[in-house]
């Protein structure tokens, strides 16, 4: 083997004498680089910028207090995604709840109808709800032609089309850590509530609810927070009428170049971001539940 | 069974999910009949099926350029990703210290920090480089934003890889690059395949940071979905929606392969 090692390795026999450990923070060492020079330097310039464009200073945070049409944005964006994150949250805990309990091949093909839309493009996803939802789209001409209704439904480019795409889009983000956390639930705590005389309902709620108490907290942190930031399926279904602030930042800067405000709020919602998650770091374990356990 | 049904989910709870599941897939494949209407406006095939809207789509140098630009793109940072994700991974596994806990901790946070806040300081930071609106640039910022998920999928491939078989190769006198190659990576590949698949996709996809590094030159397939939606709606963009959906359909085939391998 010695041998094999050695024929087969004549360019990687120098390196043998090489401490081994640093080979090892060698190979740690571009992605490091990489990471550092080109998303941390850029994300560290975005705070540097909130203080100091147009002049140096604390002025671009004051707008978050006098600016009408940011407070406005910002409760907006805290009202969908608080709407969000709660119906997510329940259609998740019902898909979750029905994954851990159905037999293997009704999980693997729940499984595929969860997954498979967490791969299909985002765009695609907000397209396909446009075609359904828009003025002339499926939805209202198919209502129109049945004779049950005589103006469109006005399903889109508002706080309704936002909400039902970004819905659609969290579940899956919902489902997996709910049934992680489900899958962990010893199945006889519940069937000895039921022999004791529980009724489905009160050993549910009794049992097994405050079990899943954990996967509720970590998914609605990972929902909440995704929420947030979101821009695509927001910008496409709100159509310009009802403004995110994602969506808002980047007007900002694309559209009136007023960087000052702009960075100022991409930093105020990061800084809200960590906080949210400093706090529950206590209750939720962070790494487990953005997959890297 | 019977005590399946005693503690598992009731006729009604089930139906529910079901019906919740159906929600997820069923609205995206309502790009499929849409995409064969013989009409030229968004609806459901009225007079029977017709496949100009696809024949369109392969005749536009527009639409069939920013294909080939994304796939180019999607490539490149592939490689950006996979390369430098995977040696993390395997790096951060052997040290196994304080240090790089904190390197993979590190990592979260382009996947926790929304995209639109990390598109301004990239948007600086490529006009002081001159990198704005080129392949190269997209590129980069693709591939770097790729690295972490290919470091979590590399991790989880390598928490299940026998630390000893390592150890053996190297005290049986394998240098490291040859211990790496020999003994650590193809018992990891089925990781590092999913990863790769994954950063393909994480590029192919990407639209936030297109919109503001890239203009005119550069034109990816995202934009020129983005542009379609925002501008003219017509069946030739449920001609592309279905052909994304099939694309993600094949890949996702060879990711649950990749998956399979690891599992054996």
């Amino acid at each position: 083997m010695t041998a094999t090692a050695a024929a087969g390795a004549p360019s990687g026999r120098r390196l043998v004498l090489m401490n081994e450990r640093t080979a090892y923070w060698l190979m740690v060492a571009p992605a490091a680089l990489l990471m550092a020079a080109f998303y941390f330097y850029p994300l560290a310039e975005v705070l540097w910028i909130s203080v100091t464009e147009p002049k140096p200073g604390l002025d671009n945070y004051a707008q978050l207090f006098t600016s009408a049409s940011i407070r406005r944005t910002i409760v907006t964006t805290l009202r969908i995604c608080v709407l969000t994150t709660a119906i997510t949250i329940l259609l998740g805990y019902v898909v979750a709840y029905v994954l851990v309990h159905a037999s293997p091949r009704a999980q693997r093909w729940l499984f595929l109808g969860v997954l498979v839309p967490l791969w299909i493009s985002v765009l695609v996803r907000a397209f396909a709800w446009v075609t359904l939802l828009a003025r002339e789209g499926l939805i209202n001409t198919t209502l129109r032609d049945a004779g049950l209704i005589e103006q469109p439904l006005a399903l889109i480019w508002n706080e309704f089309g936002i909400v039902i795409g970004m819905v659609h889009y969290m579940i899956p983000y919902a489902v997996l850590p709910l049934y992680a956390n489900m899958r962990d639930i010893d199945p006889r705590t519940v069937s000895a509530a039921r022999g004791l005389g529980g009724s489905r309902f009160y050993s549910f709620r009794r049992v097994f609810l405050p079990q899943s108490l954990p996967g509720i907290i970590g998914a609605t942190v990972l929902v909440f927070i995704f929420s947030l930031g979101f821009f695509v399926t927001p910008a496409i279904l709100g159509g310009g009428k009802t403004l995110m602030i994602a969506e808002y930042i980047s007007l900002q800067i694309l559209d009136l170049l007023r960087w000052g405000l702009g960075t100022m709020l991409a930093s105020t919602m990061v800084l809200f971001i960590f906080v949210l998650l400093a706090a529950l770091a206590r209750v939720v374990d962070l790494k487990r539940l953005f997959g890297a356990g | 069974m019977a005590d399946e049904s005693r503690i598992g989910a009731g006729r009604s709870t089930r139906s529910l999910g079901w019906a919740i599941v159906m929600f997820l897939v069923l609205p995206i494949t309502i790009v499929v009949p849409v995409s064969l209407t013989d009409q030229r406006y968004l609806s459901l095939p009225q007079d029977g099926l017709s496949l100009r809207h696809y024949l369109h789509l392969i005749q536009s140098a527009e639409w069939l350029s920013s294909i080939g630009q994304s796939f180019v793109i999607a490539l490149g940072s592939m490689v950006i990703s996979v390369g430098a994700g995977t040696l993390c991974a395997i790096g951060c596994w052997r040290i196994g210290t304080r240090w790089s806990e904190t390197i993979r901790v590190l990592m979260l946070v382009p996947i926790i920090v929304p995209t639109i806040v990390y598109a301004l300081g990239l948007y600086r930071l490529w006009v002081k480089l001159d990198l704005l609106d080129s392949y190269f640039g997209v590129m980069l910022a693709h591939g770097v934003t790729g690295i972490p998920y290919v470091v979590i999928i590399v991790s989880t491939s390598l928490a299940s890889f026998d630390p000893r078989l390592e150890q053996a190769a190297r005290n049986l006198g394998a240098s490291v690059p040859y211990t790496l190659r020999r003994v650590i990576l193809p018992s990891i590949l089925p990781g590092v395949i999913s990863g790769s698949i994954f950063a393909f996709i994480h590029s192919w996809d990407e639209l936030v940071l297109v919109l503001f590094i890239a203009s005119r030159s550069i034109f990816t397939l995202p934009r020129r979905i983005w542009d379609g939606i925002n501008e003219h709606l017509d069946p030739t963009m449920a001609a592309v929606a279905t052909a994304l959906v099939l694309v993600t359909a094949l890949l996702l085939v060879l990711d649950m392969r990749a998956r399979r391998l690891r599992a054996e």
